[in-house]
């Protein structure tokens, strides 16, 4: 697919104080597909969330997003572009029910009330959209399962006519069968022309639902990569090491040529 | 509920809703259930005790020996909502009485700038105190301490030492010492009905219209008659001779608190439910990482619900001013904040946050003005009172200790 990227991050570094997090990282999201953020623990992957995001500001580098180059200072210029973050623990307030969940912060009125019709038909909408048919709108967060709150905070992300839908972890709390159930959701953002980025640490996950893989390795891009051109112990070994055969960042410091990989 | 989204098995009838409703509330939604039904065991008990009890100049009586205890207790649970306390609102509505009073008695201006006065003065507190709380980031239990505190020494400094200054305005006296006339009560509740009769209907079209799921027909008519019951009941009795000598003086109609109540109620219910405002009160009570995340303004927030506590205080410690016609050092002191913190807490209104509503505080008051009259009735002292309100209030956190415990228990299918 000769597609251009709808979301391009090009040689972004960060640090905190004395310590880089980020160095040099690049990473690229595509219209329509699932594209895995995976590495291990520490490596930067929610840092880099974060700066795209709009919660860090970058030190260096650029964030590019559907062909123009952006600031993204706050989580509202981040909303405000289309670009959503559902975060690993789940921003639902158990008293409030789905709907109110669903536009927390954004809620529809007329005139200094809430327009609950509105925003209710919305909800659904967007919800049969994503074919979530198992929960009524009315009923509170609390009363829901951890697979249903996920699906909530997902299609509360969708709601807003996002492009850019990133995922922090969204299986890691989740059984079997509600694994399963999210997946196929991620899957269906996808479908339905949207970017999205999963971040994961389940290898499972990242095969069965991603188109590509970027890794990260010790806050640089160890690789990026097509799913479909990898198998499971080679992006184990770029989370691990930072290469693999001869993509990812080679052991010699002087060679950065594999660096960004095939993408 | 006949959405594609509802759940398999639900349905539009009457009794299904009924069934709903008992899941609920065996699932740990206790919501105001528990309050009502005390608050009527306690009026048949009083009234099988003490007929005296069950009689209209009593139930007047009780209009006004709850309203100021009613609408601190409705301030509070703006404050509940978030998970915090104001300790200081009972001497908060005593150093805004004392404002009243020196403005009218010290200074002789006219009742309106006094009322301005103390309204302001209540706002300004709860700027103060949620201030300290959100932004310098003490414990609300402590600032409001503090407040407590300070708030007595203040009420006695504005009286000069403490002397009991005498508020005798036919304005301010009226507030909670005088009666519509029997007409403008039939009035009001017969207003007050069609008002929330109209709300309900429209409602209902506009739901059914957009086809969105709504309640049977049969339900809002039943909430519409229940509501129609009782105020034009308590109308009827109410609108009754209850003057011990009619030669002397004739006393009949609605107690004037009794709508100013009602007013209260209607705008701080739509303020919680129906506004943006509200939904981030208890967005901030449920998660306050989840509202910070929505964009919302947790810090502003946590102060504005101060200053609605305080600025209800005032309107409580003006009430107080009125029915006693004076301001004395123990205005607001004494049970009065405790009775507040009991009636929202009776009512139904969660200590942990996140669960309450404005008509908590009304039922809760009930139910603390029946036991503290009805008790008084029967003779006991004055400690057998707080003693019983007292047990009532732990009883009441008990419920809702539990019934959080249950909810927890049963939320997650």
């Amino acid at each position: 697919m000769a597609v251009r990227p709808l979301l391009e991050v090009r040689g972004v570094d960060k640090s905190f104080g004395a310590v880089q997090v980020l160095r040099d990282v690049a990473m690229n999201v595509f219209p329509g597909e699932v594209t895995a953020l995976v590495g291990d623990n520490g490596a930067g992957k929610s840092t880099l969330v974060k700066c795209i995001s709009g919660i860090y500001p970058i030190d260096a580098g650029q964030v590019v997003f559907d062909g123009r180059p952006v600031t993204v200072s706050s989580p509202k210029d981040a909303a405000a572009l289309g670009i959503e973050v559902v975060y690993q623990d789940l921003a639902l307030c158990d008293n409030l029910d789905i709907v109110s969940n669903m536009f927390l912060g954004r809620e529809k009125r007329s005139g200094i009330a809430l327009d609950e019709a509105t925003m209710e038909q919305m909800a659904h909408r967007t919800l049969a959209s994503l074919s979530v048919r198992s929960v009524s709108l009315r009923q509170p967060a609390a009363s829901l399962s951890g697979g249903e709150r996920q699906t909530i905070a997902i299609a509360k992300a969708v709601l807003w006519n996002s492009r850019v839908v990133i995922l922090d972890e969204p299986t890691a709390a989740l059984g079997v069968a509600q694994t399963a159930q999210v997946l196929e959701l991620v899957r269906r953002l996808a479908d339905n022309g949207l970017g999205v980025v999963l971040i994961s640490h389940n290898m499972n996950d990242v095969f069965a639902v991603s188109d590509r893989i970027t890794a990260l390795y010790l806050g640089r891009t160890a690789a990026q990569v097509r799913t479909s051109e990898v198998t499971h112990s080679q992006v184990v070994e770029l989370i691990t090491v930072g290469y693999t055969g001869s993509i990812g960042l080679l052991p010699d410091p002087g060679s950065y040529e594999g660096m960004g990989g095939r993408s | 509920m006949s959405t594609p989204l509802a759940p398999p098995g639900t349905d539009d009838s009457v009794a299904a809703h009924l069934r709903d409703y008992v899941t609920k509330v065996r699932g740990g939604e206790i919501g105001s259930l528990a309050a009502v039904l005390g608050l009527v065991v306690l009026c048949v008990g009083f009234s099988v005790a003490r007929p005296s009890f069950f009689t209209a100049g009593n139930f007047a009586n009780l209009f006004t020996q709850g309203a100021p205890v009613m609408i601190i207790a409705m301030g509070l649970v703006f404050v509940l909502l978030l998970g915090e306390i104001d300790l200081s609102a009972g001497f908060a509505s005593g150093v805004c009485a004392a404002i009243l009073a020196v403005f009218l008695t010290e200074w002789g201006l006219p009742w309106y700038l006094g009322v301005g006065a103390a309204l302001l003065t209540g706002v300004v507190i709860g700027l103060v105190l949620g201030t300290l709380v959100a932004y310098v980031g003490i414990p609300s239990f402590v600032v409001t301490l503090a407040a407590f505190l300070g708030f007595q020494g203040l009420l006695l400094l504005l009286l000069k030492g403490g002397r009991n200054t005498p508020v005798e305005d036919d304005v301010i006296y009226a507030i909670e010492n005088r009666n519509l006339p029997v007409w403008l009560g039939w009035v009001l509740a017969v207003v007050a009905i069609a008002g929330y009769a109209a709300v309900q209907f429209a409602r209902h079209r506009t739901r059914t219209a957009r086809g969105l799921a709504t309640e049977p027909l049969g339900i809002v008519a039943a909430r519409i008659a229940g509501l129609a019951v009782i105020l034009l009941l308590a109308t009827a009795v109410l609108s009754r001779e209850r003057s011990i000598n009619i030669a002397v003086t004739s006393v009949k109609g609605v107690p004037v608190i009794a709508p100013i109540i009602g007013v209260l109620l209607v705008v701080f219910t739509f303020v919680l439910q129906r506004t943006p405002y509200g939904r981030h009160v208890y967005a901030v009570g449920g998660n306050k990482e989840a509202a910070r995340r929505a964009g919302i303004n947790v810090n502003r927030i946590r102060v504005s619900v101060f200053m609605v506590g305080s600025f209800m205080a005032a309107i409580g410690g003006i009430a107080a001013a009125s029915r006693a016609s004076s301001v004395d050092p123990n205005t607001g002191g004494s049970n009065v904040l405790l009775y507040a913190v009991g009636a929202a807490v009776i009512g139904g209104t969660s200590l942990f946050g996140g669960k309450g509503r404005v008509l908590d505080a009304v039922i809760g008051g009930a139910v603390i003005a029946v036991i503290d009259n009805g008790m008084g009735l029967m003779d006991f002292s004055g400690g057998a009172k707080f003693a019983t309100t007292g047990l009532i209030l732990l009883l009441a956190a008990t419920v809702d200790a539990l019934s959080r415990r249950r909810a927890t228990a049963t939320g997650n299918r």
